[in-house]
């Protein structure tokens, strides 16, 4: 843990909330966790030591010692593979992968044994192993440091995938994840690692001081897998939108004074088809939302979920906004990004009628 | 070849290059010469102290360990100096796999079951190897170490009712056929994608290792496999972190067609992959149990004194077809077999323990006679449970399960579906046999 934040978890002045940004947040369920079970170990690329490129792991080495918190070779496969074996061991591992984009190598290890291990074997072994990776784009990342790979593993039968968008939620869904016995595939959206972001890229960064989930309680808390959050209330229409999307959604919607019932997803699988079907059923209306290329994209899925189930309750075609079909350009990162433009038309398109 | 990707050169007078291709040395109805094998005599190879320095193992990286001789008898500093009764119990292994092999084979040919695998020739590499660990060290094989599980007192019903994925394989027919799991043997599922288990075996050991345990992990990976990705990342890991564990490589030159040349054995030995990691490297005569069992006890101890990983090539013949699914006389010689230098591993073993006295040809017979009556028996009993595609197959529902430690929604309306099927299928009720519902 930062000096920083040992200090505010520490003492938080008289009559404040404590607030948290998503690094804090994340690196507090894991100090959390690794103090409250001594079977779960972090290990990833620079990690140890150095606590992390994006600091998330930073103070636990020193805290929780050397063989519990480590730096690895530069080998995906092989970082998830040896999770699988610590797991079968009795340990709960907790492996970063430095960026989204570098999981593939690990493709193998997480779709063919990860996934299948509990099948398999018919419940004999388990691999309930938290993988954390930053993902997404909006830092200048280019094409391998900003990809929302997240359609490959909620295609991928026997894994979970786990998206937060706030302190608060990143530090009580990544706790829900380590505890969880499955696979748990955990992206954190790296754009909003230090504020909300509203899709508005030209505008001063927010920190997330000012927002209300970042305070963030101190000690053991969970948010389960599997329930989706209500971040605005509305009856015009249903925003269905996971990591930065909520944030630039609701900036949107707030802008263009559409009152929507923006749906916070939170975990693609388990995924919360009550309170989708119950929104969009209401609403009658519905945006999909995601940064990720479109062509196959989770968006696919939910849009078919919506059709299958709220078919007759629908007064407008769903509207799917997403990335581009592209590589994630680095000079023409916001040109790829879905922002307010593209969203805005999709919206004036879901109301027109 | 114009086109925005060509790039070849044009107008020097630099040399055309050749792309090299390897051929084994035999095909279908070559004679077989197998002189160029450079097989050095028993009991020649120095033995290092177990907690020597990785690269103290370099000369027998390039060499072959060896301890049984032309004379049936036990040479060198690697004769594990085994007493008669651990022999014999390792040569009632040995029959033992090699009767359940003919049958299971067998059963595949008559229609009870989709698949099958011999290890026939290398059973060695997978019993003697398992005799000289902990029975509590925890291996992570390949498909080809049922020898592990016959070592470890697995029952012999077990391995059967799972070849015909029937109502009591315990993996509930999920599994190709012998793609076996045993927790209680401190035996790993078997993936059946090459190499995963060899990471995992690492990470394994390095959990051993965090936890201060004394167990070590060992696995098993053919030399075709080594190929992969994964056995680079379990080597570099094991290296890294000095893992308690063992990366056996079954060198059995067959990868099912391929020869061990498209692994790169043509150019130096699977061995001595290990030296440019930093492991501990030894070669082995794969066909030599005493050889082996000797070479992997040295790996077990060194890496239980925190000593370190190693790597062992056993250097054997796949005697058999890579599997039930492919004829090996369409691609390689069938001299190879006979020819084979290092012989076979039973009657190596069983001509060993006749020339110590303490055994002879009657009770060998008496041996085989009794594993093949008990295998037979044991077929008969797996039977009762039924074999595949004969309708006695575990619940419907268990299908869903295990999916997930929970169910969640999406699969419970697919299990509902399923149902749905079955009872339009099947109105008046799924009939008996003959079906797979």
């Amino acid at each position: 843990m930062g000096e920083t934040m040992t200090k505010d978890a520490a003492a938080p002045e008289a009559g404040t909330e404590r607030r948290l940004n998503m690094i804090e947040a994340i690196n507090e369920a894991l100090d959390v966790m690794m103090t409250r079970d001594p079977d779960t170990v972090v290990f990833g690329e620079d990690v140890g030591y150095f606590g992390g490129v994006f600091r998330c792991t930073a103070g636990l080495q020193e805290k929780h010692g050397k063989s519990r918190v480590f730096d690895t070779p530069i080998n995906e496969c092989g970082i998830i593979g040896v999770a699988v074996g610590m797991g079968a061991y009795g340990l709960r591992p907790i492996p970063e992968i430095q960026f989204a984009d570098y999981i593939y190598p690990g493709l193998d290890q997480l779709i063919s044994e990860a996934a299948r291990l509990r099948y398999r074997s018919a419940g004999e072994y388990i691999a309930p192993m938290t993988v954390r990776s930053p993902f997404g784009g909006g830092i200048f990342g280019g094409q391998t440091h900003s990809q929302s790979p997240e359609s490959l593993f909620t295609h991928v039968a026997g894994l979970k995938t786990v998206i937060p968008a706030t302190p608060f939620d990143a530090k009580g869904l990544l706790i829900s994840a380590i505890e969880d016995n499955d696979p748990v595939i955990f992206f954190e959206p790296k754009r909003i690692y230090n504020g909300p972001f509203s899709g508005y890229y030209d505008k001063p960064v927010e920190p997330w001081k000012r927002h209300k989930d970042s305070v963030v309680p101190e000690g053991y808390y969970k948010v389960p897998l599997g329930k989706a959050r209500r971040v605005t209330e509305g009856e015009q229409m249903t925003v269905l939108a996971y990591g930065t999307m909520v944030h630039v959604a609701q900036a949107v919607c707030e802008a263009k004074g559409v009152e929507a019932d923006i749906l916070d997803l939170r975990t693609m699988v388990p995924l919360d088809i009550e309170a989708i079907e119950a929104s969009v059923k209401r609403t009658g209306r519905c945006m999909i939302v995601h940064e990720a290329t479109r062509t196959s994209g989770f968006g696919a899925e939910l849009s078919a979920l919506v059709q299958e189930r709220c078919f007759y309750h629908l007064e407008a075609p769903i509207e799917r906004v997403t990335g581009f079909d592209t590589p994630y350009p680095h000079s023409l990162e916001w040109a790829y990004f879905p922002g307010p433009v593209r969203l805005g038309e999709a919206i004036d398109r879901l109301l027109k009628d | 070849m114009a086109g925005p990707n060509d790039t070849s050169s044009t107008g020097d007078n630099r040399p055309a290059l050749s792309l090299h291709v390897p051929e084994p040395n035999f095909r279908p109805g070559d004679k077989v010469d197998y002189s160029h094998l450079n097989i050095p005599e028993a009991g020649e190879q120095f033995r290092p102290d177990e907690a020597c320095a990785a690269l103290d193992t370099a000369p027998l990286a390039h060499d072959l360990i060896r301890v049984l001789g032309d004379d049936d008898k036990a040479h060198g500093p690697w004769d594990p100096k085994l007493d008669a009764d651990t022999l014999r119990e390792m040569l009632g292994h040995f029959a033992m796999v090699r009767a359940f092999d003919e049958r299971m084979f067998r059963g595949q040919r008559q229609g009870k079951t989709s698949f099958y695998m011999k290890c026939t020739g290398e059973e060695a590499t997978s019993i003697s190897t398992a005799m000289a660990l902990a029975s509590d060290d925890m291996v992570f094989p390949s498909y080809r170490q049922q020898g592990v599980l016959i070592a470890r007192g697995y029952p012999l019903i077990e391995m059967i009712n799972q070849i015909y994925s029937n109502k009591g394989d315990k993996l509930k027919g999920r599994q190709l056929p012998i793609m076996y799991s045993s927790r209680e043997h401190s035996f790993f599922s078997i993936s059946g994608n090459l190499a995963t288990q060899t990471p995992q075996a690492v990470g394994w050991a390095m959990a051993s290792a965090i936890k201060g345990d004394s167990r070590v992990a060992a696995t098993w990976v053919g030399e075709g496999s080594t190929a992969e990705g994964d056995f680079h990342s379990a080597c570099t890991f094991a290296t890294v972190y000095n893992a308690p564990v063992i990366l056996n490589v079954v060198n059995n030159q067959w990868a099912i067609s391929s020869f061990s040349g498209f692994a790169g054995g043509e150019r130096t030995t699977f061995a001595a992959r290990g030296l440019g990691y930093g492991l501990a490297s030894l070669r082995v005569d794969g066909n030599d149990p005493l050889a082996c069992y000797a070479a992997e006890k040295w790996a077990a101890d060194r890496a239980r004194a925190n000593a370190g990983p190693t790597l062992i090539e056993f250097f054997t013949y796949r005697a058999e077809g890579h599997s039930t699914s492919d004829d090996p006389s369409g691609y390689r010689s069938a001299e190879e077999r006979e020819e084979w230098p290092l012989g076979d591993p039973i009657n190596r073993l069983k001509k060993h323990l006749i020339a110590l006295g303490e055994w002879d040809e009657e009770r060998q017979t008496a041996l085989d006679v009794e594993c093949v009556e008990l295998v037979k028996k044991t077929t008969k009993e797996a039977e009762k449970n039924g074999i595949l595609g004969h309708g006695l197959h575990h619940p419907f529902r268990t299908m869903f399960e295990d999916v997930f430690e929970e169910l969640p929604w999406h699969l419970k309306e697919q299990a509902e579906q399923a149902i749905h099927e079955r009872e339009t299928k099947f109105p008046e009720g799924l009939p008996a046999k003959g079906v797979q519902g």
